[in-house]
């Protein structure tokens, strides 16, 4: 990674940045030059599928001219960032990395786009992605797969995969994530950054093409928890495009400094089934986890194992509830009223048969078509209603679980990155990556991952997870396991 | 034609499903205008409407309270849980893909209306009502190898309202489907103008041996798209007898949707249904569900105006007719600047008074402010109302002159400071004063002897005669029940 050091100056904390350039002495502009200099001489990571640059420059300006002229300054003033390309965005389309999109321009915002905007902060470019959010590997992706920053040979992980990596190669000081099943923390796991999956409805889902309704949340892919906790604190909160957002912490969560005590009996419980021989964990992804709960007992937290027997069954409800609501969410893309539509049809059938036959790729297909037949009448009990039973059961067992532990742990994934091609022709093998990031998805708890070691020169990243809307205080958590660990 | 002693043989069976949309300001799940009666195509859209990616419903608060108040206008309670789902289906004028309505836990669950056929009063329970977004409109013009699509009209806040198969005679739906839209009016949850199609109506009919006992259904037909009680009427009228002719030719009724042409008055085959439709319900993860509390619940009863059947019960006590009863509650939803009931229930302890105006609003002013000649707003209107029975029953105003002041006043944009000012200066007001009018009879008396003689003689239409010549003298102004009981003293009968 020499030459990344050579062509790229290492971005301060998110929070300096702003302060710099609100009283002068950097200047939105040349951040801005920065990201896509970086963007330029990084492109053979294929990490980002298009830049806003004409806009991005503009606002940069705006910024500059608007402090100098005196006027108040963003909390994240001139700060460039990378969202992921299922956010809708002006100054590029919006594709969600998929054909059927490709050439769809935004007539609005996504809320969490608006919100970062208003304090200041620039959006440079869209970074790739599993096409629609479905994959852990950006292979899925209808244009092209994002290499990892460590080894171009492996993937990135996904579907953030173009966000994590973005911000692994410095080409801006974070990126914008969704996860649904892990999408932000399994890509920070495998690209080596901090990943955030805030508590479900604490971030508006307004303008972010919908993957699974009942689990989409917005996250930051940060260099460190501080830049997480900082660009969360903007966006977290309730939102009136938004019915299922719920108020933020009266606290903030960008506030988390604590000192050296704050963790002494705090208790933390190991999740069992994540750490059990069955899970086929990597050797060298249990010996980092081990690790750094080494390091959280020797600073007095209180560590225990803690089982949590549904869990195991997560992966199968995620891929029966998700795949669901997946279905019924790509339905408006039709061919009718935006997006591709197929020149071919003749009639009405063809048009959506060809449009959306042509438009979608075989991971989309593939979900529609489960996603169809569990809501079909005749297995919908047996299969979605009894996956939804079951999860509530794995939200019940999280919510015990909270009752005897502050905060629990274990791993983002059973492996590091996987080489690129090495799981593609296999899709179950593909959503074994989910396993154990979907728990936490289903029970919409907040999951923080941050790196905590590596695996034959791969990063290795801790997940930590609080009860729902413990969001600050497991940020506080990451941070003092950040300092410890690193 | 199947004779009358064949149509003896069956029992039609029918039940309705009725469209109703709500009178909001707003569509159901988006900040946009609701009114798409005059607006240019796809002017009425965001993008939720629209259906972009990322795009979110956001429901509507003045939705919940109307069906709540729709749930108390056909006999229920708001149910204190419901939620929204899915109904997944393919069509250009519906933007997601799906349908977002309540499948398993409708807003209403439950209710009764009761009808009145010819004096035969009937219970015709509710199923159900549930919210549920409007489609857009497709149109498809002929010639042409494209068909258009309005979204104006998507996402329109709409209650269906689902009755029991409680009907067996076209009568008794058409009298259904006026009920519902009498209740719909007076709880004002819907302007339910029949020609915008803000009320429609699908019938379910079917008929069976009447022989082979209750419960014993026959296949069933659905007419869709009805949008008048009479067309109501007539095609459930026309569906019995086609199924009976069928029957009778020995063939069988195929389940399947039908169209109404209003023109040749008669049904026409849409679709067959062969096997149920699968629209892959869920419950809609993007909307939390419906909870309403007690305190609500209460606050909504509370504001409830009074229903028509309410009406009628109030109204008993006159000994009105149906027909007067049913004409009452007809215009006073008809006109938006005219009230009749309130004068009348302001008498109720007077029944004679209240029966008096009650028969007054049925003859004269429903007429008149249906000929068009009533410009004065509601306040002025029912001063005028007033007014004109004060004088009525000071004997200030013959009846005939009381509807000429209402003319002329009621075309007028504001009424003048004194109405009995205006009616004298107009000479409508009559002379009630006894001297006066006694002086006239006299004068008519001795003027016309051979009359008076033959109503001393006992030939009583004479009277009648002597009291038109007092009317006269006095330029009309007599009072000519006054005018005949003096006349009748002074020649001693």
């Amino acid at each position: 990674m020499a030459d990344v050091a050579q062509s790229v100056v290492q971005w301060l904390p998110i929070a300096e940045i702003a302060a710099k350039v609100a009283s002068g002495e950097l200047k939105a502009v040349d951040l801005v030059e920065q990201s896509l200099r970086t963007i330029a001489a990084k492109a053979d990571y294929q990490a980002i599928i298009a830049t806003t640059e004409t806009r991005a420059r503009e606002r940069a300006q705006q910024i500059d001219a608007d402090i100098a002229a005196g006027k108040p300054a963003g909390r994240l003033a001139g700060v460039p960032f990378i969202a992921k390309d299922n956010y809708l965005v002006f100054g590029a389309d919006t594709t969600a990395a998929s054909n059927i999109l490709r050439g769809f321009e935004a007539p609005y915002q996504a809320t969490v786009v608006n919100r970062l905007e208003a304090e200041g902060a620039i959006c440079v470019a869209k970074a790739n992605l599993d096409a629609f959010a479905h994959g852990g590997s950006t292979e899925n992706s209808d244009f092209f797969t994002t290499k990892n920053p460590h080894d171009m040979t492996r993937v990135p992980g996904g579907s953030s995969g173009g966000s994590a990596a973005a911000v692994v190669l410095d080409m801006a000081p974070f990126a914008l994530g969704t996860d649904t099943g892990g999408s932000i923390r399994q890509p920070a796991s495998f690209s080596g950054c901090v990943g955030l999956k805030p508590t479900y409805g604490l971030t508006s889902r307004s303008g972010v093409v919908a993957m699974a309704s009942s689990t989409d949340v917005m996250g930051p892919l940060t260099r460190s928890v501080e830049d997480a906790a900082l660009v969360f604190d903007i966006f977290a909160g309730q939102d009136e495009l938004d019915s299922t957002t719920t108020p933020r912490d009266p606290a903030g969560y960008s506030d988390i400094a604590a000192d050296d005590t704050w963790i002494q009996g705090k208790k933390i419980g190991v999740i069992k089934e994540y750490m059990s021989e069955a899970g086929s964990l990597e050797a060298g992804v249990r010996q980092s986890v081990n690790a750094a709960v080494d390091k959280l007992r020797a600073a007095g937290a209180e560590i225990m194992e803690i089982s949590l027997p549904s869990l195991p069954l997560s992966l199968a409800v995620y891929y029966i509830v998700v795949p669901a609501e997946i279905s019924s969410n790509l339905s408006r893309y039709d061919g009718q009223r935006f997006a591709y539509t197929s020149p071919d049809a003749t009639n009405l059938e063809e048009s959506y048969s060809l449009s959306r036959g042509v438009g979608f790729g075989k991971e989309a297909k593939r979900r529609i078509m489960i996603g169809t037949y569990v809501l079909s009448s005749g297995y919908y009990d047996a299969y979605y209603k009894k996956a939804q039973t079951v999860r509530t059961k794995i939200i019940n067992e999280f919510a015990a679980a909270f009752l005897q532990v502050d905060f629990l742990l274990g791993p983002t994934a059973p492996t590091t990155a996987f080489k690129i091609g090495e799981n593609a022709n296999d899709p179950l093998q593909m959503y074994l990556a989910d396993v154990m990031t979907a728990g936490p998805s289903l029970a919409g708890i907040p999951a923080i991952v941050l790196p905590v070691g590596a695996s034959d020169g791969l990063p290795v990243g801790i997940q930590l997870m609080a009860a729902q809307r413990q969001d600050r205080a497991l940020l506080t958590l990451a941070r003092q396991t950040e300092r410890l660990v690193v | 034609m199947i004779s009358p002693d064949i149509r003896a043989r069956y029992t039609a069976t029918i039940g309705i499903e009725c469209h109703v949309q709500l009178k909001t300001q707003t569509k159901l799940f988006a900040a946009v205008g609701n009114d798409a009666r005059e607006a240019p195509p796809n002017t009425l859209v965001s993008h939720i409407c629209f259906g972009l990616p990322g795009a979110l419903p956001v429901l509507n608060a003045e939705v919940v309270h109307l069906a709540s108040k729709a749930a108390f206008a056909l006999g229920s309670v708001p149910q204190k849980f419901s939620k929204f789902d899915r109904k997944h289906y393919f069509y250009p004028d519906l933007p997601l893909g799906y349908q977002i309505t309540q499948f398993d836990q409708p807003t209403i669950l439950g209710g009764s209306v009761e009808i009145d056929v010819e004096g035969q009063k009937k219970t015709i329970g509710i199923t159900r009502a549930h919210i549920e977004a409007d489609a857009g409109k497709s149109t498809h013009p002929a010639g042409q190898d494209y068909s258009l699509v309005d979204l104006n009209r998507a996402g329109t806040p709409l209650i269906e309202i689902v009755s029991e198969p409680d009907m067996h005679s076209a009568a008794e739906a058409r009298a259904y489907t006026r009920e519902l839209y009498l209740r719909m009016r007076y709880a004002d949850v819907s302007d339910a103008n029949l020609y915008y199609g803000n009320m429609r109506f699908d019938v379910n009919v079917s008929v069976s041996l009447t022989s082979a006992g209750a419960g014993k259904l026959g296949t069933r037909s659905e007419t869709k798209n009805l949008n008048s009680f009479r067309a109501v009427e007539k095609a459930v009228e026309y569906e019995i007898n086609r199924q009976i002719e069928r029957l009778e030719k020995g063939e069988t009724i195929v389940q399947e949707t039908r169209g109404w042409d209003d023109a040749g008055l008669c049904t026409f085959s849409q679709r067959i249904k062969e096997n149920a439709d699968d629209y892959r319900y869920f419950p809609d993860p993007d909307l939390p569900p419906i909870v309403l509390t007690d305190e609500y619940i209460e606050q909504v009863k509370a504001e409830m105006p009074t229903m028509p059947d309410e009406w009628r019960s109030r109204l008993s006590t006159l000994g009105l007719t149906w027909a007067q009863v049913e004409t009452l509650l007809d215009a006073e939803i008809e006109f938006e600047t005219v009230s009749f009931l309130p004068l009348i229930e302001a008498n109720l302890d007077k029944p004679w008074l209240a029966k008096h105006i009650a028969n007054w609003n049925v003859n004269v002013f429903i007429p008149l402010v249906r000929a068009g000649g009533l410009k004065l707003g509601k306040d002025e209107h029912l001063r005028l109302e007033v007014e004109i029975y004060e004088l009525l029953q000071a004997n200030k105003l013959s009846s005939t002159n009381a509807k000429q002041l209402f003319a002329d006043l009621a075309g007028l944009e504001k009424l003048p400071e004194s109405i009995e000012t205006f009616a004298t200066e107009k000479g409508y007001i009559q002379e009630s004063d006894e001297a006066a009018i006694l002086a006239v009879v006299d004068q008519v008396i001795t003027d016309n002897p051979q009359a008076a003689e033959d109503v001393r003689k006992g030939e009583i239409k004479a009277i009648g005669f002597l009291t038109g010549q007092v009317m006269k003298a006095s330029q009309g102004k007599a009072n000519p029940g006054l005018a005949q009981q003096l006349i009748k003293k002074q020649l001693g009968i």
